[in-house]
């Protein structure tokens, strides 16, 4: 089985269902020609021409609605944000067209969209490059948010995401698309979208995270298990809407919960699932909810100690973990 | 000497159509303003004053294969393009039988996929980057269709019109904008709206043809929607055209009307291209009195019908609130 970097996992399952459905095509900001600013559809403008991978004017809202327009024709597009921090100027394409069509025409369009957009900061973007997005988005009916953590989800979610009949956004960790190598199957296989994974079986605290963080928080729990401690690791795989039965199962599991994201921590996504797990765990629980996350400042600065000090990374992890299990 | 619309290459029966059209509009619309004052719908928004643009646009594109992307005034393209009066009632009501929505939507807000009339919503223009869609879909499936999309002036002024044009006009697809002008955007008139002498001469900057027309005047809206047609069928792109009219009533049931002169509406109204065109089909012996009187009472009996049907009907049950926010 091939060693893959995550973005090689996403240009090869873009590859792959563009040779399996001609419906399918690229739309975004440079990648055609130049494949992509981080080269995510490197080599696909070659392979398939310019209407497949279509290089498009610099206008957010024309992506997204074109796109829908597309969409509701019957096309599979694949919308490209150039970075998670630019798609404000589509937020009205997203969630008053593409999350309502079904639901305003009472089942009659529907708009089977994909809009990739790489998130999340580490890599001296400063406020503009950095951002978490997915909270924007994460109460919207009709929508579904899929952050892949690593290359073999990346390739299984995004196929599910394009064969998906409902819009999907899909974000990927900037920082993840280099850093990250496993090993990934080039068959055929897809993801379900709505389901948690279970990343690292354990019994003495449960960490739930979803995105890059899932990558540090292995890290940590790697180090942990040489003090004895055993961590199990839900990554939440698809943010909304949420698998409810899995994160409470997990948080059941040790009675332990620590929440992690790089977004910052109020209002984010892991508030609905602390959410959960105080509707439904109560009597499993045998210490308070903890939550790591970035703090509540607008954006990540761009100076290197500004930048680190606002950034999870595995020590902070494993720090808030040893704490969680000491509770 | 030919006439007008043998010119355009109408026939008289075809003229005879577009006036029933434009009737049928107008009486449905009126019937709505009746079943809103009686307390019966709890809202209504109007196509009156435009019915000339939107019948003689849609008698100009292809009924089989074209899609449209109406916004809320364009009763005269939904009924055009086969939406029935039975379901335009339906919608008003907010019953669970209306095609549009199923009652969820406030009337006016179009969709009906058998019928190609593409959903829209209320934030005004989002539904010009989607007719550009269905445009690129058009090109990239090498389909003879063409996409047609419609606005008011004011909505001209929104991001979406410009990046949904300037789109359209990079990658040269088949698609129609046509811009409802009727002087008014609720309450603030044209000239606190735009500052370019009209809306079409913004076709400019997105290289395509841009042309104003009567909007009280249906042949001259068909001939340019036909034109622009054409050319798009063609591969020479989009075309941007701004049909002049005159909004006759309030912006919508809610509204008061009370930023106007009442001398300035009574003067639109002798513009009324209901009345305009009637009186050139009948100096061309094409509209009798008996077929006048024909025609009256089948599209009464038409909308009478439809508003019973539509009164009586069921609402949905309230649990289907959750129903379709994602595919079954």
């Amino acid at each position: 089985m091939p060693i893959m970097s995550y973005i090689q996992a996403i240009t090869l399952a873009l590859r792959e269902e563009m040779l399996r459905d001609d419906k399918v095509f690229i739309l975004g900001e440079d990648v055609g020609k130049k494949g992509g600013v981080f080269r995510a559809t490197d080599g696909l403008y070659d392979e398939f021409g310019e209407y497949r991978v279509l290089d498009t004017p610099l206008a957010e809202s024309a992506i997204a609605g074109v796109g829908i327009g597309a969409a509701m024709y019957g096309m599979r597009p694949v919308a490209e944000m150039q970075f998670a921090d630019f798609i404000l100027p589509a937020v009205n394409q997203i969630i008053s067209e593409a999350a309502k069509t079904r639901y305003r025409s009472n089942n009659d369009w529907s708009v089977p969209i994909t809009i990739r957009a790489p998130y999340g900061g580490g890599v001296h973007g400063a406020l503009y490059h950095s951002q978490s997005v997915e909270a924007i988005f994460a109460n919207q009916p009709g929508l579904k948010i899929v952050m892949p953590s690593g290359p073999y989800d990346a390739k299984g979610l995004l196929k599910a995401a394009i064969r998906d009949n409902d819009p999907v956004l899909f974000f990927e960790h900037k920082r993840a698309y280099r850093l990250l190598k496993e090993e990934v199957p080039d068959d055929d296989y897809v993801l379900p979208i709505g389901k948690a994974d279970i990343k690292r079986e354990g019994t003495d605290i449960t960490v739930i995270t979803y995105g890059l963080c899932v990558h540090f928080a292995l890290q940590a729990a790697e180090k942990l298990a040489e003090e004895g401690i055993s961590t199990h690791i839900l990554d939440l795989r698809t943010v909304y809407p949420l698998d409810k039965e899995s994160i409470i199962k997990a948080a059941s599991k040790t009675g332990k919960v620590l929440l992690i994201t790089e977004d910052n921590l109020e209002g984010s996504i892991i508030g609905e699932v602390a959410a959960i797990i105080a509707e439904n765990c109560l009597f499993d629980l045998d210490a308070p909810i903890m939550r790591l996350a970035g703090p509540d400042v607008p954006a990540m600065p761009y100076a290197p100690t500004m930048e680190k000090y606002f950034m999870v990374n595995p020590d902070k992890c494993e720090k808030a973990m040893r704490e969680l299990a000491e509770f | 000497m030919a006439n007008r619309h043998t010119k355009l290459g109408l026939s008289d029966q075809e003229v005879l159509d577009i006036y029933k059209s434009m009737l049928l509009a107008r009486k449905v619309d009126e019937r709505m303003w009746l079943l809103n004052r009686s307390g019966k719908i709890p809202f209504t928004i109007s196509c009156q004053g435009q019915e000339a643009a939107q019948v003689g646009a849609s008698f100009a594109l292809n009924k089989e294969k074209d899609y449209v992307a109406p916004y809320y005034r364009d009763l005269g393209i939904v009924l055009s393009f086969g939406m029935t009066v039975r379901d335009i009632m339906l919608f008003a009501f907010a019953k669970a039988e209306d095609p549009n929505s199923g009652g969820r939507q406030m009337p006016g807000h179009f969709g009906q996929k058998k019928n190609r009339i593409i959903t829209g919503s209320s934030p005004v223009t989002t539904q010009v980057p989607h007719a550009v869609g269905f445009a690129l879909a058009a090109k990239m499936e090498k389909k003879d269709f063409v996409s047609f999309v419609t606005l008011g002036e004011g909505s001209s002024n929104q991001g979406d019109f410009h990046e949904g044009l300037n789109f359209a006009g990079v990658h040269k697809l088949p698609v129609i904008t046509m811009v409802e002008n009727n002087q008014y955007a609720i309450s603030v008139p044209l000239h606190k709206q735009i500052a370019s002498k009209n809306v079409s001469v913004r076709s400019v900057s997105y290289g395509m043809e841009g042309i104003t027309v009567d909007g009280n005047d249906p042949l001259a809206v068909y001939e340019a929607v036909r034109d622009a047609r054409a050319r798009a069928i063609a591969g020479e792109g989009g075309t941007l055209i701004e049909a002049v009219s005159y909004r006759f009533t309030a912006h919508s049931s809610d509204d008061d009307d009370n930023y106007r002169e009442k001398e300035e509406i009574e003067q639109a109204k002798k513009q009324d291209a209901i009345v305009l065109f009637a009186n050139y089909l009948r100096e061309e012996k094409i509209l009798t009195v008996e077929l006048e009187k024909k025609m009256t009472a089948e599209i009464n009996s038409i909308v009478n019908e439809a508003t019973d049907y539509a009164e009586e009907a069921p609402y949905s049950m309230p649990e289907d609130t959750l129903k379709y926010v994602y595919e079954d």
